[in-house]
């Protein structure tokens, strides 16, 4: 195996070297650590030892010439059998897939779009909350210095908007029922199925059933839980919901919090918001690692189950997701959703509790590797580390996952991880 | 005056075996071996940097075989190769810590030559002279502390060191405190490029136990045997009780610095040339041969062996992996808490 | 947070160093302390007093004056398994023990990949007010806190002191234990009897608000309470965060806080220019700038070697109740 012998570095900041005299000529032979060649620098002069036992086949710089450190300059044929144990270069073991965070890459909050012409010269504060409230900056009077618009004004115009403007529309009436007419021909429907009858599909019903047998029989569907203690976000859920509901209009339930926590566990196990992808004619099969977070959020109506998606859930904050999720819920009730709603979700959150349920395996949404539900919060004895007893108020979580993308490893990682974080909001903070 | 004055028959070991007397042999070929092959590795582009101890070999085999292992302490310097090798670390040891591999005791973070070993009582040191000193001594008043018999901390340094004000204060403390600790003073007249007539008034360093209120002794470092009578009795002294020690070997540094420095700029050829004739290694072979511990053959047999050796331990620290760059973050403080988690 | 129960004493700072040390030193025997003039005298504000009488000389080591050797003989003794708690008499002291403090006790761990450790504590006493000039009076907290491997802690309540001194001796890395001499004996508060820690890299906060948010530590604390407590008077909501552990620094504290009232007013005593608030300044602004509807305002002392021993030079340095007040007044109205 021929080895080229490189201008070596001879010392810290040294940047060439000098071919003082070869001390073998084209056809001699060299033991592995024998000089080969006298090298000088500015500051040092040096005999280069050979790497490898051979023949010297090739000389590649004149004797006097000076040449940038890493430049070939000889050539020599190794000698002995199988190839040599220690290569040139030393033996790197493979980066592990999991890639530690650097600490020093600490992403800043995301950069906001284009501003507005009315935005210059107001605080980011005023800029993003007029955003968020589709305000126009220039429209309001400021309190602060000199005029300045404060975020205290942008609020106050918020609240006077959203009082002034037609409120809010109520959650439209379920659908009414036919009056039942004794001895009347009637339809057996979804919403009012006859026992005894066939129930004809809709359109709707038709692709939630082909999606669910999908879902099932593609994706191995594995299911664990926890159980998570929510006093504290509790209890700062009600410190927050009358203003909230006074600054925003929406009402504020667990939904956000614990999807802002989901979101967060999501960024430490990447994996669970990733996708199977069968192999193709001209790919293999592999899993696809979501870079977006958008987080569908199922919602439960009465003849039809659709998942809207919040969009980016993990750039907003909580308020941001609760105004996020009270709209697309608001719009789902009436019917007024659209094809971008509903599209491009990573991973589905179920909130199943407002049923009263305690423990429920979804299925999960095709495309996604995991779907999380929120149980009942029931407020419960429990037994703490230090054997004391307290009432606490405590929420499952449950968790079905795609086994062909995730085990129970990081799985349960993700529900470990998703319960600590939600465990440690509150009882007050920053929505 | 040096063991290899005297004639066959009368050579003081010290109550050395012939086995004690060829493992110091071989621990100063094994040193300028591994010594040699940093250089080599060097110029052949492979490593960054080299730093050379050609000349001490008698000091630091004489000193290693005074050393108990498994009960006291070294507080080296980066001189020290011999003396580490002479401790218990292994030739892959030194290689690994050379080619700055993951293996290495120190996750190839230090320089070479900053070796490191818990299990071998060899204390973790950085650059800085004398830093290391009063780490010793705290050492030292750790063992007094806990009442521990038969321990001494053993810390070395060269001429320029013992310029630094930390080397008088660990004096000081360790005198004042009575403490099990031995100061063996390499002297090789060299610190980089300053003479020892630069560097202090007094050219006998040993001379300044005196101000500390210490024994101090002066000794010939080219002789490996002289070298471990004057430091076991230090460390016999120190183990037992009897306070700390000072102890200067002289000898003298071959070489420059290190692989930065070109010594021809304050120093000539030719009194580098007229010194080596005390080169320690031909003159403890040709002790051997003489008094018969060895034959020409055996040593022949002993320098190939240690060839194999480096060879071997290079090749295998060679192949090791790198640490990963993820490494970087790791060992910061206990735990897996990084400065800005929240 | 200081629990305040029926099972507590009522100490001053001074005496709760001392309590929590005498403690430290009958709990564990390899817990010593190292500094000068700590046996016989008993340390110049009496914190060690008759220290020596009960653990004898060999625990409580009088010192040459040195201070490198201070630092680095405690170095040694931790590595070597003692749990030793240096002391640095002034502060001011403490720059020739730089090296071993940053260069080595800091790197131990780090340098060594895991196979040595430096469970040191170096307690030193700072701040002004007390007419201690150029070398009694300084605040060192900006020199260390850069240094990665090293903990520093300022904790000014003395429930705050006995729990951060406890785990600061408890931790297996080196902590540099800051005490404010003036809040020595003006300081006054409900300790808990019987042996407790506070996580180093947690903040408290003083006083909740909702039109600013101030940040500070050591005197000024106490300080910038009294002036929130006089806004409140006023009709301003002002937050007070005490930090009392500057590295790790409750970055999730501050920026839920000023994530809240949208202003931010960083108080210290030490110079302005590369302070501790300047990375409290970046660190916000880099993770928070959306929020902030005011900019990051910063009242320090001004960027001289000192505080002067005449008093109106003194006076000119530190700031007081009423410029806090000011400051926070000002910034709430913006």
């Amino acid at each position: 195996m021929a080895t080229t012998i490189t201008m070596p570095q001879l010392g810290e900041t040294v940047t060439e070297g000098t071919v003082a005299q070869w001390l073998k000529n084209i056809g001699d032979s060299v033991d592995k650590y024998e000089d080969f060649v006298e090298v000088s620098t500015d500051k040092v002069n040096a005999g280069v030892p050979s790497p490898v036992t051979g023949t010297i086949t090739e000389l590649l710089v004149k004797e006097g010439e000076t040449v940038a450190t890493g430049t070939p300059i000889a050539v020599i044929e190794e000698t002995g059998a199988a190839a040599p144990a220690s290569a040139a270069a030393p033996v790197q073991t493979p980066s592990q897939p999991i890639q530690v965070a650097s600490p020093n890459g600490a992403k800043p909050s995301a950069i906001e779009s284009a501003e507005a012409e009315s935005a210059r010269g107001a605080s980011p504060a005023v800029r993003r909350l007029a955003r968020e409230h589709r305000l126009d900056i220039q429209t309001i009077k400021g309190t602060g210095v000199n005029g300045r618009v404060t975020a205290d004004d942008i609020l106050a115009a918020a609240r006077t908007a959203s009082s002034t403007t037609a409120t809010a529309p109520a959650p439209p009436p379920p659908p009414t029922a036919p009056t039942i007419v004794p001895g009347a021909t009637r339809t057996s429907t979804y919403a009012q199925p006859i026992p005894g009858t066939f129930v004809q599909l809709s359109q709707a019903r038709r692709i939630i059933a082909e999606r669910m047998v999908e879902s099932k029989h593609t994706a191995p569907h594995a299911w664990s839980m926890v159980e998570i203690d929510v006093t504290h976000v509790w209890q700062w859920r009600l410190r927050e919901k009358d203003r909230f509901e006074r600054e925003t209009g929406s009402k504020l339930t667990l939904l956000p919090f614990f999807i802002r926590a989901v979101v967060q566990a999501l960024a430490a196990f990447p994996l669970m918001n990733a996708k199977y992808v069968a192999a193709s004619g001209s790919s293999q099969s592999g899993i696809y690692v979501n870079d977006e977070v958008n987080i569908g959020v199922a919602i439960g109506l009465p003849a039809n189950l659709v998942v809207p998606v919040i969009k980016h859930a993990d750039k907003l904050s909580i308020k941001g997701i609760a105004i996020a999720a009270g709209d697309l819920i608001d719009r789902a009730r009436r019917g007024k959703l659209n094809v971008d709603d509903l599209a491009g979700g990573t991973f589905t959150v179920n909130n199943n509790g407002a049923n009263g349920s305690w423990a429920s395996a979804p299925i999960i949404n095709g495309g996604q590797a995991g779907i999380v539900t929120m149980e009942a919060v029931v407020k419960k004895l429990v037994v703490r580390d230090d054997d004391s007893i307290a009432i606490r108020q405590m929420m499952n979580s449950c968790l079905s996952l795609d086994h062909r993308v995730v085990d129970g490893y990081v799985a349960s990682g993700f529900l470990a991880d998703l319960k600590r974080r939600l465990e440690a909001m509150g009882p007050q903070g920053e929505l | 005056m040096a063991s290899t004055d005297i004639a066959a028959g009368t050579l003081e070991r010290h109550g050395l075996s012939d086995d004690q007397l060829r493992a110091i042999f071989r621990n100063m070929l094994l040193q300028r071996q591994l010594d040699n092959r940093g250089f080599q590795l060097n110029r052949q582009g492979k490593v960054p940097f080299a730093l050379g101890s050609e000349g001490h070999e008698a000091l630091q085999a004489g000193a290693a075989m005074a050393f108990n292992r498994g009960k006291d302490i070294l507080a080296p310097y980066y001189r020290d190769l011999g003396l580490c090798l002479g401790i218990g670390l292994s030739p892959y040891e030194i290689m690994l810590s050379i080619f700055a591999r993951a293996p290495d005791h120190n996750g190839g973070r230090q320089f070479p030559n900053h070796y490191s070993s818990k299990a071998a009582g060899l204390m973790s040191f950085s650059s800085i002279l004398a830093a290391h000193l009063p780490h010793a001594v705290g050492a030292a008043y750790a063992i007094k502390y806990r009442a521990e018999t038969g321990r001494a901390v053993l810390a070395t340094c060269g001429d320029g060191t013992t310029s630094e004000g930390e080397w008088h204060e660990s004096m000081n403390f360790a005198a004042v405190h009575k403490l099990p600790f031995v100061m063996l003073v390499e002297n090789n007249e060299w610190a980089i490029s300053t003479p020892l007539e630069k560097q202090m008034a007094e050219p006998q360093i040993w001379k300044r136990a005196a101000g500390y209120g210490m024994p101090g002794r002066r000794f010939n470092g080219f002789d490996p045997l002289e070298t471990y009578a004057a430091v076991k009795e230090a460390m016999d002294r120190a183990r037992d009780g009897g306070g700390p020690t000072l102890v200067e070997g002289c000898c003298y540094r071959y070489l420059a610095h290190s692989t930065d420095d070109n010594d021809m700029t304050y120093r000539t050829r030719e009194v580098v040339i007229e010194r080596r004739k005390q080169d320690p290694v031909p003159a403890f072979e040709a002790v051997l041969v003489n008094q018969g511990i060895m034959s020409a053959q055996e040593v022949a047999e002993m320098r190939k062996s240690v060839l194999r050796e480096t060879n071997d331990a290079t090749d295998s620290a060679e192949a090791q992996p790198y640490p990963q760059p993820s490494d970087l973050y790791t060992h910061l403080y206990e735990g897996a808490w990084q400065p800005w988690q929240s | 947070m200081a629990v305040v129960s029926a099972n507590s004493t009522v100490m001053n700072n001074v005496e709760t160093v001392r309590a929590t040390l005498y403690e430290a030193l009958r709990n564990d025997e390899r817990t010593l302390i190292i500094g000068e003039d700590v046996g016989a005298r008993g340390n110049v504000f009496l914190i060690t007093k008759d220290f020596v009488g009960e653990f004898g000389e060999r625990r409580i080591v009088d010192t040459p004056i040195a201070e490198a050797s201070i630092v680095g003989i405690a170095v040694g003794m931790a590595m070597e398994g003692l749990r030793p708690i240096a002391e640095i008499q002034f502060a001011d002291f403490i720059y020739p023990s730089f090296n071993q403090i940053v260069g080595e006790a800091a790197k131990i761990r780090y340098r060594s990949n895991g196979e040595y450790t430096c469970p040191l504590v170096i307690r030193a006493p700072y701040g002004g007010g007390v007419r201690g000039a150029l070398s009694h009076s300084v605040s060192v907290e900006a020199l260390f806190y850069h240094v990665p491997g090293l903990k520093i802690v300022a904790p000014s309540f003395p429930a705050d002191v006995k729990g951060l001194l406890n785990a600061s001796i408890d931790d297996p890395d080196p902590v540099l234990f800051l005490e404010h001499k003036k809040t020595y004996r003006l300081i006054k508060g409900e300790v808990p009897n019987g042996h407790y820690t506070i996580p180093l890299g947690k903040a408290n906060v003083l006083k909740e608000g909702a039109q600013l948010s101030v940040v500070s530590y050591g005197l000024y604390v106490h300080w910038a309470l009294e002036a929130a407590r006089q806004l409140e008077q006023e009709g301003l909501s002002v937050e007070v965060i005490d930090l009392r552990s500057i590295r790790p620094m409750d970055k999730t504290t501050i920026l839920q806080s000023v994530e809240r009232t949208r202003k931010l007013l960083i108080i210290h005593e030490d110079n302005k220019f590369g302070g501790i608030g300047a990375e409290i300044s970046a660190m916000v602004a880099e993770e928070a700038l959306f929020n902030l509807d005011a900019p990051i305002r910063r009242l320090c002392g001004p960027d001289v070697p000192a505080m002067g021993y005449a008093l109106p030079l003194e006076e000119e340095f530190m700031s007081s109740p009423a410029e806090m007040a000011e400051a926070m007044r000002e910034m709430v109205k913006f």
